[in-house]
């Protein structure tokens, strides 16, 4: 004989066997059953100030913790405000499950009050939903979920229950096995791939590991630098994958794609052999597509299936966890090195040093003695350290924080990379700071992005989550201004924020009790950087006021090849003068 | 471009076919034909969907397919080692002084007439797509009134059944996933 207690009482039990212990949301009509038993609950519920907040939270925790993360809204609304992390969750891969209230199941098809069909709105933009309207159902769906959102490729589920549900009589068991027939994630590589892909990178003279966001959601960091020190091979990572690679390790090339060092588009374009590891050839990255990497073997290894080939042809298709696929490599290719069978990437690796010495990233100082962005962020990283997490919104100044900012360790780089969400920046931060409280961290947003939910600020600084914001404030939606100031002769139409002039984030900060400190001046950065991570009782808003014509370069201009990468304006890399010293060296 | 005829094992669950079309009209995809219907497995449905595109994008989409979490299995149909069927129901005019002839092309191409009115015949017809449209094309002088077609059905030959090897359920240890 069970106990009956009600769906809400089942769905917060669900909750706590699932190991959760933090959730982002706000109650509302649907969902307020639901709240009530949470009350009573072992889990701390973040009550935030927008559902958009809440999902952006949930996915800073998870990033940076590798757990779910886990946010509650209502019917409605509620639950299309959350659309939006939801989406981007699934572009990036993130381990999230999203509970919504429902109308009542006598009521759905009806257009009752605040009934949307989120289920049906979500499907295109999660791994997986459900609609829950059996209360007796729920152990079993929030079990599905937690295992479907955080195994295989992690990503978003929505689990949406309706309020009748809710309130009905159940019992509670949680389940001890589920049912998926059609979930079957596959995370070890087939051997005879591996032997395969082993073979190519021996035999390659012009190799690169091209390391995306799967390295770090597999947590295969520590595989790849044995790897990579194994073999010499150089190294790239992509703007997901930032941390999963020292910034500082001699064989690391940066970033590739549209914003990426020079040394890192040239590692990729001229190489003969591309090892792809929980990369998926994204646009920003390759460029136009059919001058990529035109001399390059693809060896292509990721735990989704259907990104392998989906973009660029894979010469050797790798099916599996990318801690795996790397641990069997390393495995394979020490055997044969201890055999005697090595690559030789010397010429390679000397090609991609002399480039890397002469395109290094930089930027110009502002004529005019104003503060440049690039300089404040890069400060930032300097003081902050690589034990900080970073986040950013998305934008010049999201460019520059995966540019300037060194990262030594995976997890310290949040940022929305697939479908580049404005306003990532605070919520994930606070997210970040809920998951990993010991630690600090720093969202780096723009004076856009910050805007479209600095509202969290309150929730940060009711709940003591003190994150550090700094705002790098150039008055405009600055990337926009600069396609605008490259393309569009610059004409500037509707990007100037007069974000110096209205709001006054000093004053807003203080409103939104944290503190507010303000930076104009080169010379004053470094202390005001000191001062706010000095503060750890309350949140910190910097208003740095920086320069506004500063441009993000390097830079492939959208739709050209990457062998179009420009240095700086109207500064193309000479790569055949450094060709010409690669081949005049002495053998 | 060319035909193909996959069949897609899914569990019979609420929302599965929007999800199946939502990724077939994402990618641009028109879907010449769909079935959907119970198979020898209680919990299993098994739809036919006829699409008509290149190789390629069919293997992105297929592998799109695969993802889905209730989506069980799916093959692509060979043409030559399997057997496809659709039915037509027709309602073709029949005044006295044709009745005889639409009645001979029914008997013709085996179908059966399933109503009967003063001016007008309804008939069943099963088949190929060949088979049907040949019999469409000499029903079409009579002048047909209206037409309700089904999607087509295929099946491999020989004694292999597709699902034999796919349906044991996979059971997961459900152990939590946070914390």
């Amino acid at each position: 004989m069970t106990e009956q207690i009600t769906g809400a009482q089942s769905l917060v039990a669900s909750l706590e066997a699932a190991g959760v212990t933090d959730v982002f949301g706000i109650p509302g009509g649907a969902i307020l059953p639901a709240y009530d038993p949470l009350m009573d609950s072992s889990i701390r519920h973040i009550l935030v100030r927008h559902e958009q907040g809440a999902g952006h939270a949930a996915q800073g925790y998870a990033a940076a913790t590798g757990r779910v993360g886990v946010c509650m809204a209502t019917s409605g609304p509620g639950a299309t405000n959350l659309v939006t992390p939801i989406a981007d969750a699934h572009m990036d891969s993130v381990p999230m499950v999203a509970v919504t209230g429902q109308v009542g199941a006598s009521m759905i098809g009806t257009d009752a009050f605040q009934e949307a069909d989120i289920r049906g709105i979500t499907m295109p933009i999660t791994k997986h939903n459900f609609l829950v309207t059996d209360p007796a159902e729920i152990p079993q769906r929030v079990a599905e979920a937690f295992h479907i959102a955080s195994t295989g490729r992690p990503g978003p589920v929505l689990v949406d229950v309706a309020k009748s549900a809710l309130e009905a009589l159940t019992t509670f068991r949680w389940p001890t096995e589920l049912h998926l027939p059609g979930y079957r994630p596959v995370t070890k590589p087939h051997a005879k791939q591996i032997r395969e892909a082993a073979r190519l990178i021996l035999e390659a003279r012009r190799p690169v590991l091209y390391v995306g966001g799967g390295t770090i959601r597999s947590g295969a960091s520590a595989e790849l630098r044995t790897l990579a020190e194994l073999t010499g091979m150089p190294v790239v990572t992509t703007l997901m994958a930032r941390g999963a690679f020292p910034d500082s390790h001699p064989q690391h090339l940066g970033m590739p794609g549209m914003h990426g060092s020079v040394s890192a588009v040239a590692g990729l374009q001229k190489s003969d052999l591309i090892i792809s590891l929980g990369a998926r050839f994204d646009d920003r990255v390759t460029g136009r597509l059919d001058s990529f990497a035109p001399n390059a073997k693809v060896i292509h290894a990721d735990i989704d299936p259907a990104e392998i080939g989906k973009n660029r042809h894979a010469d050797v298709p790798i099916v599996g966890d990318c801690r795996e696929v790397i641990a069997d490599l390393v495995a394979l290719l020490r055997a044969e090195a201890d055999a005697g069978h090595t690559g030789d990437y010397e010429a390679w690796v000397e090609f991609l040093a002399g480039i890397k010495r002469r395109y290094p990233l930089g930027y110009e100082t502002p004529a005019d003695g104003s503060l440049a962005p690039q300089h404040v962020i890069q400060r930032l990283g300097e003081i902050a350290g690589p034990d900080t997490i970073y986040t950013s919104g998305v934008g010049q100044h999201q460019m520059w924080a995966a540019q300037f900012i060194g990262y030594e360790k995976p997890m310290t780089w949040l940022n929305s990379g697939g479908l580049g969400t404005m306003g990532y920046s605070v919520p994930a931060a606070m997210g970040a700071k809920v998951g990993a409280p010991d630690t600090t961290v720093w969202a780096i947003d723009g004076d856009g992005c910050f805007q479209m939910t600095n509202q969290e600020l309150a929730t940060c600084a009711i709940n003591d989550i003190p994150i550090k914001v700094a705002v790098v404030n150039n008055e405009s939606l600055g990337m926009v201004r600069q396609w605008q100031t490259l393309f569009y002769n610059s004409r500037y139409s509707n990007t100037d924020l007069h974000s110096k002039r209205i709001p006054d984030f000093v004053k807003l900060a203080e409103a939104y009790g944290c503190v507010g400190l303000s930076c104009e001046s080169p010379a004053d950065v470094d202390s005001v950087i000191e001062k706010a991570m000095s503060i750890n009782d309350v949140p910190v808003v910097v208003d740095f006021r920086v320069n506004r014509d500063a441009m993000v370069w390097p830079m492939v201009a959208a739709g050209k090849s990457n062998d179009e990468i420009k240095y700086a304006r109207d500064l193309a890399p000479d790569f055949d003068r450094v060709e010409d010293d690669w081949e005049v060296r002495p053998a | 471009m060319t035909k193909h005829t996959l069949s897609v094992l899914v569990e019979d669950k609420p929302g599965v076919l929007a999800r199946i079309a939502g990724l077939f009209s994402r990618r641009g995809f028109n879907i010449d034909s769909l079935a959907v219907g119970p198979t020898e497995h209680a919990d299993v449905s098994r739809m036919t969907i006829v699409v008509n595109v290149e190789s390629s994008p069919l293997e992105q989409v297929t592998k799109q397919l695969n993802k889905l979490v209730e989506v069980i299995k799916i093959v692509e149909l060979d043409p030559t080692a399997s057997v496809d069927r659709e039915l037509v129901l027709v309602k073709v005019a029949a005044t006295a002084e044709t009745r005889g002839q639409v009645l001979d092309t029914v008997q013709l191409f085996r179908a059966k007439v399933i109503d009967v009115a003063p001016d007008a015949v309804t008939i069943q017809i099963t088949g190929n797509a060949g088979k049907i449209a040949d019999f469409l094309r000499v029903l079409e002088p009579f002048g047909i009134r209206e037409l309700v077609q089904s999607g087509m059905v295929a099946i491999g030959r020989g004694s292999r059944s597709i699902s034999e090897r796919n349906l044991r359920p996979v059971t997961v240890p459900a152990r939590p996933a946070v914390g």
